[in-house]
């Protein structure tokens, strides 16, 4: 009886799996393999790709780049969504409207939002317009390091609302009598902030920061549509490198580049279906 | 006053989370004349700074009628939009619901890699996948015909997992008790299943729809032909020379989006927590 329920689900696994398999898997295995050989694709060349590849200088700039990217934006986005949260728990009127209101960016398509960018980081544009008023200087935002920064705004600007929903959804699951209890014992709201909202908060941080890793990889949309496919040197990442070899028809480094990325999000996957495992 | 600091910050943030939306509208609304008076800077036409307003002061549809009108390629686009997209989550709810049910309800060997694998695979950016889908689908012969992003998208593995964590969540208790009453593995799922996980599907959809209607590398990597693009590639073409109706396409554009995002606003909220925390 169960061997046999077992077989009616994967029954019902079956066309998502073979579609899974057909389009991703088996041609995945094959650029694992290519990822072994020449350019042309016959001549067995072990790790050259590889090593080839943690040699190239558009490959070691993007890989900074998105590294300063991540370790910016996402303490950043956390620490901003946080503060929100916390604030927004105790806005019992206002709570749920402006919760949804912070969502909106998500609906917002890229390619609505790239005239606005346009209209606003020009070098004639809205911000630099604001900056004179406020006597600071103003910035060729498009062309030049302000670029990375401007990336940086787009992210926290799109990805505020989801960390604030999943944030929310962790403050919920404290119980409001923790709270009292601390309050009769007399601590103030900073003692309460940090021994048991923190704490409580920890797992989580947790699958809130890798969620946000992983949503950053989408900023090259913003990113593609704004500047193209050589945007100021400082906003160049890890997808433009992918998308001009691509051009190029440079398989095998693309190859390795691919195997190489999914490896280490595989580690990132790992560690957070480890960190769920703990709490079911 | 110190809650008036606090509501003042919140509405600061909210009111960057709107302007855009806001500032598409208003620009949207007014003619060449006066778009091209806010905008003559950025345009190299005028010195100082681009200014801007969130009342026209001659409000008029003049983009909107010239869009509509005036640039059938503007039709091609909305509709290879709608084609790509609705194709994308048909496909999800024709093989994701079974797949998830299947997750969510079943112990079968392999259950455990397989579905690390499915995790795996929702979290790779598209540039991981690249290179790989393109092999594919070159050799299938699909490459510049739009199903080489329907035929991929409908196998997301994210939708699954979506709608395995609302799968899960109904009680064995049900099940089994219908088990008992003699119903088959598809009625439990048809008449059990379907309706109990309703909620997960609806979210799955409202988060797929945003992310269909927003695709850009795939589109821009597997369509070579300008008249299969969709309308996400389509205006960043539009210069700012034509300004009403550059304006008037980003808010038809937005227009659906938003609509979907208001109609399935508790669903999305839902399946944004239920992706990250475990019940």
């Amino acid at each position: 009886m169960h061997a046999k329920r077992g077989r009616t689900g994967l029954l019902f696994l079956m066309p998502s799996l073979l579609g899974v398999f057909l389009f991703v898997l088996i041609p995945f295995s094959d650029v694992i393999r290519r990822s072994f050989l020449d350019a042309m694709g016959n001549q067995f060349t072990g790790l050259n790709n590889y090593r080839e590849l943690l040699g190239n200088p558009a490959f070691r700039l993007a890989v900074r780049n998105t590294l300063r990217f991540t370790l910016i934006c996402i303490p950043a986005l956390l620490l901003l969504s946080l503060m929100t949260s916390v604030f927004l728990h105790r806005q019992k009127r206002w709570g749920q409207l402006l919760k949804s209101v912070y969502l909106v960016p998500m609906a917002i398509p890229v390619a609505s939002v790239v005239l606005l960018w346009r209209v606003l980081f020009h070098q004639q544009g809205i911000v630099n317009g604001m900056f004179q008023w406020m006597h600071l200087p103003a910035k060729d935002w498009m062309n030049s390091d302000a670029a990375f920064w401007v990336l940086v705004f787009s992210y926290l600007w799109k990805n505020l609302g989801y960390d604030i929903i999943l944030w929310t959804a962790g403050l919920g699951t404290i119980p409001d009598s923790l709270y009292e209890a601390a309050k009769v014992d007399g601590a103030g709201e900073w003692m309460c902030f940090f021994k048991i909202t923190l704490p409580n908060l920890l797992p989580a941080f947790f699958t809130i920061s890798v969620l946000s890793l992983l949503n950053s990889f989408k900023v090259f949309r913003e990113a593609y549509l704004v500047a193209g496919d050589y945007p100021n040197e400082s906003m160049y990442l890890l997808q433009h490198v992918f998308n001009n070899w691509f051009r190029e028809l440079s398989l095998d480094k693309m190859a390795a580049g691919a195997v190489m990325t999914a490896l280490v999000i595989m580690a990132l996957v790992l560690l957070l279906e480890r960190a769920w495992d703990k709490k079911g | 006053m110190k809650q008036k600091i606090i509501l003042f910050f919140l509405g600061i943030l909210a009111a960057a989370a709107c302007y855009p939306i806001i500032f598409l509208i208003a620009g949207s609304l007014m003619g060449y004349q006066e778009l091209g008076a806010y905008l003559a800077p950025v345009l190299g036409e005028a010195k100082g700074f681009a200014g801007w307003t969130l009342f026209p002061m001659y409000p008029t549809l003049r983009g909107y009628v010239e869009l509509l009108l005036d640039s059938p390629s503007f039709f091609i686009m909305f509709w290879n939009s709608a084609a790509i997209t609705g194709g994308i989550l048909v496909g999800q709810l024709l093989t994701g619901v079974t797949a998830a049910w299947g997750f969510a309800r079943y112990q079968f060997p392999g259950k455990r890699v397989l579905f690390t694998i499915y995790i795996a695979l929702m979290m790779m950016p598209f540039q991981v996948t690249m290179l790989s889908s393109y092999l594919i689908l070159n050799k299938l012969e699909l490459l510049n015909t739009h199903w080489a992003l329907i035929l991929p998208g409908a196998f997301s593995t994210f939708s699954v997992f979506l709608m395995y964590r609302f799968f899960t969540s109904i009680p064995e208790a049900v099940i089994e008790s219908a088990r008992l009453d003699g119903a088959g593995e598809w009625q439990i799922f048809w008449h059990i299943g379907l309706p109990l996980g309703s909620g997960g599907i609806v979210s799955a959809m409202v988060l797929g729809f945003l992310e269909c209607w927003n695709l850009i590398e795939q589109p821009l990597t597997f369509l070579k032909d300008r008249s299969l693009w969709p309308l996400s590639l389509y205006l960043p073409e539009i210069s700012l020379q034509d300004a009403a109706m550059a304006f008037a396409a980003s808010v038809i554009t937005l227009a659906p989006a938003l609509f979907v995002f208001l109609a399935g606003q508790d669903y999305l909220e839902q399946g944004i927590v239920a992706a990250a925390v475990k019940e």
